[in-house]
């Protein structure tokens, strides 16, 4: 089967800084691919030339079989995208601002009043879809942001750190509604919560100074650590990959 | 696509409502009303001309326009920027033209609720006289071309900031200078080391010429194409600034 999100040889340039080089990448439906490395790694970066709100200086990105600098329209329509901090506009009520979503995705009517209330009880929106959205807590502006992500049900679905800022009861429903759509879509999720990696992903793509470091299994990932390691393995394996690139670049 | 709405009107209609959404259409609208009323009857001395036309009014209205209208294109993208949606926005399947079409529109209309909220002032002079109604009609039109190209210019600056402050104050001087190009304060600094020709090409982009041959009634199809051609062309300079800013 073609993998649904196919990049390659993706690099970006900022002036004299290299922030993500030749980072090529494959993901298929049914894999949840945790996407890991240090702040500043270029994870966002990366991310972004995938969803085209950046350009890459070089390589190319093809989403659902669409390239994205060919038919850009064809391509968006087969993803959602969650951004780092789950952007909304503010004055907006919940539901207002999922059906002005549903309405520019080019839904109308009674699909759209089905898909906006199937995302609302998705994640849980039911209490608050008359509340502007800047009155909303951060657990809730981030659900906000997953069902705008999932509101045409798409078959690719990118996240920046879905779960960042959430508490624990907020982050193991996140993981919950990650793993029940893990089984049909592509999904790419970055985070550095390596405990998420363990309770939602298939695979590990690892980053570190812009370049990919490691692509395998959860296990694989964590079979790295010497065997003197007990606790917090894959911790141990993510702060000796990321320092040996650390290494490179410099 | 499942028979909806272009998602340029979408974008138009969550933009429009959001001018209202918050206390700046209030205090936008009840500014600009005071300060037309203001200018047509204190400053224009409208009772004291004895005549009943509506020409203070059109006198000032460039100049009204030269700070209320970059306080509406302000926030068109620099908002975006600020708050990150313009990633939600822009990775949306639809092409960036409409959704940049969209967010002009709606910040035109905005400001043509502004200029036809003034039609008391209208029906006064027609109350009191027997106005040139064409005149007026003329009047009305130049005031908005002139608030749309203001606001085209107003969001390519706002395209190319996150700060709105910015925006505003770089888009005031940015429309001054167009209004008054075709004065002597432009053009004295350009004759000094400009090519004539440049020079003449400064003085017809001048907003306040075709503005003023336009209110007078003349409806010159040259003035209109100035205003039209003018807003096209800054709408697609702002799409084009915003695409060029994703492989910056």
């Amino acid at each position: 089967m073609a993998p649904l999100i196919h990049a390659e040889n993706l690099t970006k340039r900022f002036g004299q800084i290299e922030a993500v080089r030749r980072v090529t990448l494959s993901v298929s439906a049914g894999e949840v691919v945790g996407f890991l490395g240090p702040n500043g790694a270029g994870k966002t970066t990366t991310m972004r030339m995938i969803t085209g709100f950046l350009e890459p200086t070089e390589g190319q990105v093809t989403l659902g079989g669409f390239c994205l600098d060919g038919a850009p329209i064809q391509a968006k329509r087969s993803f959602g995208y969650l951004p780092e901090g789950a952007p909304a506009y503010p004055d907006m009520s919940v539901l207002e601002y999922l059906q002005f979503i549903g309405q520019v995705r080019g839904l109308a009517g009674q699909a759209l009043h089905d898909r906006v209330e199937a995302v609302i009880s998705q994640v849980h929106l039911e209490r608050v879809t008359q509340q502007a959205i800047e009155t909303l807590s951060k657990g809730f502006k981030r659900r906000v942001g997953i069902a705008q992500a999932i509101l045409h049900d798409p078959p690719i679905l990118i996240m920046d750190e879905p779960t960042d800022g959430l508490d624990p009861n907020q982050k193991h429903e996140v993981r919950q509604l990650i793993r029940s759509m893990g089984s049909t879509k592509a999904i790419v999720l970055s985070t550095h919560i390596l405990e998420e990696v363990e309770a939602v992903c298939t695979r590990v793509i690892l980053i570190a100074a812009g370049r990919i470091v490691f692509d395998g299994r959860p296990q694989e990932f964590e079979a790295r650590a010497p065997a003197s390691v007990q606790r917090n393995r894959m911790d141990h394996v993510f702060r000796e990959m990321t320092a040996a690139g650390a290494e490179v670049r410099s | 696509m499942t028979g909806g709405m272009q998602p340029w009107r979408a974008i138009f209609r969550r933009e429009f409502r959001s001018y209202f959404a918050t206390p700046l259409a209030a205090v936008f609208l009840v500014v600009f009303l005071f300060l037309a009323g203001i200018f047509t009857f204190s400053l224009g001395g409208l009772y004291e001309r004895g005549q009943a036309d509506l020409r203070p009014f059109f006198d000032f209205a460039p100049w009204l326009l030269l700070f209320l209208a970059p306080a509406v294109s302000m926030r068109l993208w620099a908002e975006e920027r600020r708050l990150g949606t313009i990633e939600v926005l822009t990775t949306l399947p639809l092409p960036l033209w409409q959704a940049v079409l969209g967010k002009f529109l709606a910040a035109w209309a905005f400001s043509v609720v502004a200029i036809v909220l003034t039609v008391p002032l209208w029906m006064t002079v027609s109350w009191l006289g027997d106005p040139d109604q064409g005149m007026i009609i003329a009047g009305y039109v130049a005031t908005a071309l002139m608030a749309g190209l203001f606001l085209a210019l107003g969001g390519v600056v706002s395209a190319l900031t996150k700060n709105q402050v910015i925006a505003f104050v770089v888009t005031v001087v940015a429309c001054f200078l167009l209004m008054v190009s075709g004065f002597p304060v432009v053009l004295d600094f350009l004759r000094g080391w400009a090519l004539p020709g440049v020079v003449d090409a400064v003085a017809s982009l001048s907003t306040l010429t075709h503005f003023t041959s336009l209110m007078r009634g003349v409806l010159d199809l040259r003035d209109i194409a100035y205003f039209v051609v003018g807003i096209a062309a800054l709408v697609l300079a702002t799409a084009f600034l915003i695409d060029w800013k994703k492989s910056a």
